[in-house]
């Protein structure tokens, strides 16, 4: 069941080629829906610019239930792009997975922790540069010691904690799916009956795999804007 | 013991699957996919979305306007259809008394003249009673002259005679 992955060195620097080939993929796949469901924009939408002015009202509500559109308006292009990435990404993996000469090379590039965890450093690091830029140096450090000087250990804990859960759960979750994806269609398919009884928690699980995918990507989303808010936001 | 397993396991694994190179790759496909979407796709539809935006806002105020215009000429409308049916009321209750002025005007000076008509009338008979009585006293006067000389001729002077009818006459006519 466990595949190698397909490493190169670069310049010092070690790529995992199936994650550079799956980020390329997704996001080929995110910019393709992007650019061909806005190519013909009227001021009377249809079709594809109806669900992606959906995607936009959509995030843009998950934006302004955190912080006002004042200061949050300059998240919106991030936060459709996230969501939209991740979602695509977690879609990858589910029809099928690619391995060849014992390398994976087909899956969801959010299955790997290296990719969500960079998603995940990337928003937290982008919410200390806005906390500063937005509320000054002095309100950004005095933010670590609200609402009592004596937190601020926690407070310090719980930028690290923040940073690891917002990309473990997210991996942890398409990861599961995919192991338990490649159980069912490897390990249990083992001759006909096996097959045939396969079939059906497969299915359950293609399903439901869909459903957390989705929800995933709502989720880091969702936090993404919350943990922006917390350093943006005046009023918290 | 198994928990430190555990733990210690995943450490390893994901020290062995850290690749620097997916970090830098997936920050750096991250940030031109943002930025490309950003310029060819969520940019213009974002344009279309405020310009709709604006549009229906104008469209309402507009609408608004021209609410506000129509009830404002409805009011103008119904204030000058009021006065106009004030006026109208006002001209026939005028007419109706002038009318009325009119009516008595016309009757009083049909009764005044009606009046003067009859006035006249009755002067005009009065007068030509008084004339044909006199000419009646005058004819009798002669007729009976010459009644009077055929019947007694010659045993009066005319004179006399006429002296003696005029006493006569005269007592007649103090009588009745």
């Amino acid at each position: 069941m466990h595949h190698e992955a397909p490493l190169v060195n670069i310049l010092g620097l070690t790529f995992n080629l199936s994650n550079v080939l799956m980020i390329t993929v997704a996001s080929a796949i995110v910019f393709l829906i992007a650019v061909l469901s806005t190519r013909k924009l009227s001021m009377q939408p249809t079709g594809m610019q109806n669900f992606m002015e959906w995607v936009m009202d959509f995030v843009k509500g998950i934006i302004k239930s955190n912080m006002d559109w004042k200061d949050g308006g300059r998240f919106h292009i991030l936060g459709i792009t996230i969501i939209m990435y991740i979602f695509v990404s977690n879609m990858l993996g589910l029809p099928f997975s690619i391995a060849y000469k014992d390398e994976l090379w087909w899956k969801s590039p959010t299955a790997d922790p290296v990719i969500t965890l960079t998603l995940a450093v990337m928003v937290v690091g982008l919410s200390h540069y806005y906390g500063v830029k937005l509320k000054g140096t002095k309100a950004y450090l005095k933010g670590f010691f609200q609402p009592l000087p004596f937190l601020f250990p926690l407070k310090l804990v719980e930028e690290f904690a923040n940073t690891l859960t917002l990309g473990l759960r997210l991996y942890g979750n398409i990861y599961a799916g995919e192991v338990l994806l490649g159980l069912l269609a490897g390990g249990l398919a083992t001759g006909v009956f096996g097959n045939i009884a396969a079939v059906i928690p497969t299915l359950a699980w293609q399903g439901f795999s869909v459903f957390i995918g989705t929800i995933q990507a709502f989720i880091f989303t969702m936090l993404t804007m919350v943990y922006l808010s917390h350093k943006v936001s005046s009023d918290h | 013991m198994l928990d430190g397993l555990v733990l210690g396991s995943a450490v390893k694994n994901f020290v062995e699957t850290f690749h620097a190179g997916d970090v830098l790759f997936q920050l750096v496909m991250f940030i031109i996919l943002m930025a490309l979407l950003k310029k060819y796709a969520w940019g213009p539809l974002m344009g279309v979305m405020k310009k709709r935006e604006e549009y229906i806002a104008n469209e309402i105020k507009a609408a608004e306007e021209s609410r506000v215009e129509a009830k404002k000429l409805l009011e103008e409308q119904q204030n000058l259809l009021k006065e106009a049916r004030i006026q109208a009321q006002k001209m026939v209750e005028n007419a109706k008394k002038q009318g009325e002025v009119q009516r008595e005007e016309i009757v009083s000076l049909a009764r005044a003249e009606a009046e003067h008509l009859k006035e006249t009338a009755k002067i005009e008979i009065e007068q030509q009673k008084e004339k044909a009585i006199a000419a009646i006293r005058e004819q009798v006067a002669t007729l009976s002259v010459m009644i009077a000389s055929k019947v007694i001729e010659k045993e009066l002077s005319v004179e006399d005679q006429e002296k003696l009818i005029n006493e006569y006459i005269q007592e007649a006519g103090e009588e009745r």
